[in-house]
Formats: C-alpha cells, structure tokens, sequence
C-alpha cells in the first residue's frame, strides 16, 4: 500500500498536466514534479508499477474466463456449421436480443413472456423451497439433538432421499388435484433432505468445548440454543439450503414440463413443439445464469456467518 | 440514628481449611474392554483462598478429578462438597477456565464474558450493572481496549484472558484452571503466570489448577499435589511451598525453599513414578 502513496498535490498537478503518465515518462516528469511536490519524486514511478502489477493480475484472472467461453462460442459455431439443425451463436444471438425486447408480455395462459416465466419458476421454487426450510430446518436441529428420533428417522430418510424428485408428482396430482401445487410439492419434497441433514449433522458436530461452556454456567436450554447452538450449526445449515435451493432449481424445470402452465420449464417444452431451438438454447442460458445467481447469493450470506474460533 | 456497630450475623462455623472437601473419591470409566478405573481412593481438603495445583504424568487423570470438583462428571465412589455443600453438577459457583480458552467465536470479548456475567447476576442487577461488572472483568486481565474484538482477532495469550476475565466475572468460590497456559509460548506463558498471581491476591480466590509444568506448579502454588500414574491413579505425595506471597519469579530462582521444592517435584515425577516411555 505505501508504495502507491502520493501528496494530494503531486497528484492533482500530474492531473492538470493533461497528458498520461506512463511509467517511462514518469521518470522524466519526476524533475519538473519536485518542484511543487514535497519529495514525491518517487511517486508516479511507483504508480506505474503498481498499475503495471494491477493491470498484469487482472489479466491473470480475466483472461481464461474469456478465452474459455470464446472456445465454447467458436465450438458451437462449427457444430452448428456442419449440422443444419442446430442454431449458431449469431442466430441464438438475435433471437435472445428479439426474445428480451419485451420480456413481460401476456398473451392468453399459454403465450407470456420470458420474464413472467422465470418469474413463475421462481416463485414455485420459493414456495417449495421455504415450506422445506420451515419444516427441514427445525427438523434437522431435533435429530441433531436427540438420538433417540436420529434413530427413529433414520431409516426413513435413507429410504426417500433417493428417490427420484418426478417420482412425487403423481403423490403430489392425486393428493392437490391441480398442476401447481404438485409441482411446489416435488419442490418441497426434494429440497427438503440437504437441509434436514446439514442441519443435524452440524448440530452433531458442536465441538465440546462450547458445550462445556455451557454445562459449566449452567445456562438454560433457550441460551444455549440462541448463543451456542444457533450459530455454530449456521454454516451446516447454509451448506444445506444451497445444496436445497440447487436441487430445486434443477427440478424446477422438469416438473414444470410435465406439469405445464407459466413456467421455464414449461417454455422449454413449449418452444420444442414450436421446433423453436434458439428459444431452447436461451432457456438453457437462462436456466444456468439464474442458477449461478441462486448460488452466489448464498455463497455470500455463508461467507457472512464465517468465524475463525 | 447512627447505628451502632453490630457484630457480624453469627455464620454457622465454618472450617475454613475444609473449604473444598474431596473424600475418598473414585472414578470407573466404562470401556469396550471393561471398566477402566481412573481415580481411586482420593481425599483431599482445599482451604479457602488457597492455591493448589495437580501435577503429574499425562493420562494420570489430573483433568478428571478436575472435572469432577467441576461437576462436569460425577465420581463412580466417594463425595465431594465444597463451601459445605455437596457439589452435584456444574454451576457457576466454581469458575472453570479451559486450556483451549472454550470462548465462542461468534461472540466479542465482551460478549463471552457478558454470557457468564448475565446467567450469575442477570436475574438481580441492571444493564447497566452487568455492563460494569464485564468492563471490570476485562481490566483486570488487562484487556478492556480489545472488548468488541472477536476471538479471531486476538492472540492466544489474549484469549486465555478472556477466558480468565469469563471465570473470574462470575465471582466463583473456587476457580478450576486445566492446564490454562498449556497452549502458550513460555514468554506469555509467564506473562500471564505473573497476572494469575496478581489477580488471585487481589481477590484471594481458592483455586485448583492443573498443570505439567513444574516451575509454574512451584511459582504459583501453596500445595502442590503429586499424583501417580494410572490407571488407579491417586496422590502420591503434596508438598507445602512456603512461600511469602507476593511472589517474584527473578527473586526466587536461586531461593534454596524453591529450589528444594523443585527438586522434590524433579524426583517424584522422574523417580519415584517414572514413566515407561
């Protein structure tokens, strides 16, 4: 840090120059510098290089992401080249430019907009998804605590968890009689497992020691609940929704095919019967980015909860 | 009115030298291959405002019977009691500091010891009463300008004082320490060596400590009880350190009391329960 520290008036007077200052003619600007600057001669040299160093790391980080994505691009054009069925990156291109001129648009119930789409599937996974955190999460935390139910459940949930998410859906038709609640179910029902078992597991994983603390001052359930339990099972239990909210999103679009109505899903399925496949691709796009952005999100509000002990 | 000086209300009589009474405890932990006895046939008798420390091998069970004036587990044979009462389970009448500090890491400084501070006096005091009592804890161990620090941000040393400030807030009768300066470097080590000593002769807290180290069993203690190796490990010997207190740790190296009860410390660790290695 201190290598890059100026005076404010060297600074501004390198500003008033009006020419840049790369770092070979730093040094001859150095001379005429010293005259207004207390002993910043040094300076601009070390912005230079420090910018260089900036500059060369950006690079470092920047450049396989970009290069790494215009191979994929480069791929898709010479397999779209020597197959007529499949769309290039320019067509998907303009296509996506058309599609999200007007993304909120309606239609009748069949014909709506790319965003009222997404935002239904989103709204689905919601829905699901906080029913399962509203049950999984206190669920985890009573099996994490009592053997006894660890026990008791245990051979349930090692039976369902892996079952197939679509193998709910005719449990999910038969019991709500409507689309949409059975697909908000397969939801709840899928992503209800990562969250029930990060959750115990990581209230099995308390170390000792906190537990310790708090047989030896004796405090009550609900203390140690609030101040010891609660937040070290935090990181588990985060792990365990991003793993729920993955799932959901990946189910999300298969049981919106099966299902219908307004949805990503649906649109897919939807733009296959069109024979509409940069529609497709754009929905495959779609469907990955808003995943990255669930992901992140969570990443974000873990690194949050993060404590070194 | 100005009333007149009135003789303390007449307290049951109370054998002082009796303050912590261990008597004849034992302690059977079940193994896969049967039961492992521990701790057999040990009495002890703690006086209030003394300072005793457990020395011995690793695996003589020191810990354990540290844990057990704890409450943290009950003995298979035998009884304690301490300030006359029988000692059933934790509580916060005896101060236990840890050696790996045990401080949560999600809360500040301030905050672990405001934990202890809230379950003692939380029901009788105001905030601002419990705030003051914490601020105080801290000073003590010298650390009242890291209070909003997390246990991340502060040094090992830092961090067992916090877990001293935690213990000694709650204005235990007896202050358990295991081993608290185990993890430490010998500079903080002795550093917070001279603070305990500082702190407890301010407060004349009854303390039981446990260590392996024999110069800090010697600097610090009034007792020091030897244990011999388990299993069925019980007290070898105790010797008194006659000592004046405050004690300084320059003064007393060439001191022929101190350099006697090193040495018998020396030989009956290395002696007389020599260890197969």
């Amino acid at each position: 840090m201190s290598a890059i520290s100026i005076q404010p008036e060297s600074l501004s007077s390198i500003l008033q120059s009006g020419r840049a200052v790369s770092p070979s003619q730093a040094t001859a600007a150095a001379p005429a510098l010293s005259t207004v600057g207390v002993s910043a001669a040094p300076a601009p040299r070390a912005l230079g290089t420090a910018w260089r160093l900036l500059a060369g790391d950006l690079a470092f980080r920047a450049l396989p992401p970009v290069l790494g994505l215009l191979l994929f691009v480069g791929v898709w054009q010479l397999l779209a080249q020597t197959s007529p069925q499949l769309p290039g990156p320019l067509k998907v291109w303009d296509a996506a430019v058309k599609l999200f001129a007007d993304p909120f648009y309606r239609k009748g119930p069949n014909d709506q907009g790319i965003g009222w789409n997404i935002l239904s599937s989103l709204q689905r996974v919601g829905i699901g998804f906080g029913l399962a955190a509203l049950v999984g999460i206190p669920l985890g935390f009573m099996i994490g605590r009592f053997t006894f139910l660890a026990r008791m459940t245990d051979p349930i949930i090692s039976l369902l968890k892996p079952v197939s998410p679509l193998a709910w859906l005719p449990i999910g038709l038969l019991v709500f009689k409507a689309a949409n609640p059975a697909a908000i179910w397969v939801i709840f029902i899928s992503s209800i497992w990562p969250m029930i078992i990060n959750t115990s597991v990581g209230v099995r994983q308390v170390p000792q020691d906190y537990l310790n603390v708090a047989r030896v001052l004796n405090l009550s359930e609900w203390t140690v609940f609030r101040k010891i339990l609660f937040p070290a099972v935090l990181p588990f239990m985060l792990t365990g929704v991003r793993l729920a909210i993955g799932v959901a999103w990946l189910v999300i679009v298969a049981a919106e095919m099966l299902t219908g109505g307004v949805g990503i899903g649906f649109w897919v399925w939807d733009e296959w019967n069109n024979l509409n496949v940069q529609h497709i691709i754009i929905a495959i796009i779609v469907i990955g980015i808003v995943g990255l952005l669930l992901e992140l999100g969570l990443v974000a509000l873990a690194r949050r909860f993060e404590y070194k002990s | 009115m100005v009333p007149l000086a009135q003789p303390a209300k007449s307290a049951p009589p109370k054998d002082l030298t009796k303050y912590l009474e261990i008597d004849r405890v034992g302690m059977v932990f079940p193994t896969r291959n049967g039961a492992f006895q521990a701790l057999r046939d040990i009495s002890l008798n703690v006086a209030q405002g003394e300072f005793v420390t457990l020395i011995g091998h690793s695996g003589c069970g020191k810990s354990t019977l540290l844990n057990l004036v704890a409450g943290l587990t009950t003995p298979t044979s035998g009884g304690l009691l301490c300030a006359g009462r029988e000692i059933r389970g934790p509580g916060p009448d005896r101060g236990v500091v840890f050696q790996n500090h045990s401080l949560l890491p999600w809360l500040t400084s301030f905050d672990n010891v405001m934990l202890a501070v809230e379950r003692v006096f939380g029901p009788y005091e105001k905030k601002a009463q419990l705030h003051e009592r914490v601020h105080a804890a801290l000073k003590m161990v010298g650390l009242d300008h890291a209070a909003q620090k997390r246990p991340g941000e502060i040094s090992g040393g830092m961090k067992q004082r916090v877990g001293i400030a935690r213990a000694l807030a709650m204005q235990p009768k007896m202050l358990l320490l295991d081993e608290p300066f185990g993890a430490l470097d010998a500079l903080t080590r002795a550093q917070l060596q001279d603070e305990l000593m500082r702190i407890v002769g301010e407060t004349g807290s009854t303390v039981m400590m446990v260590t392996h180290d024999v110069d800090e069993a010697v600097l610090l203690s009034d007792r020091i009880v030897m244990m011999t190796n388990g299993p069925a490990a019980t007290i070898g010997e105790i010797i008194n350190v006659k000592l004046p207190k405050p004690r300084d740790r320059l003064g007393l190296a060439h001191d022929t009391t101190t350099i006697d009860a090193r040495s018998a410390v020396l030989e009956f660790l290395y002696q007389k329960q020599r260890k197969a290695a």
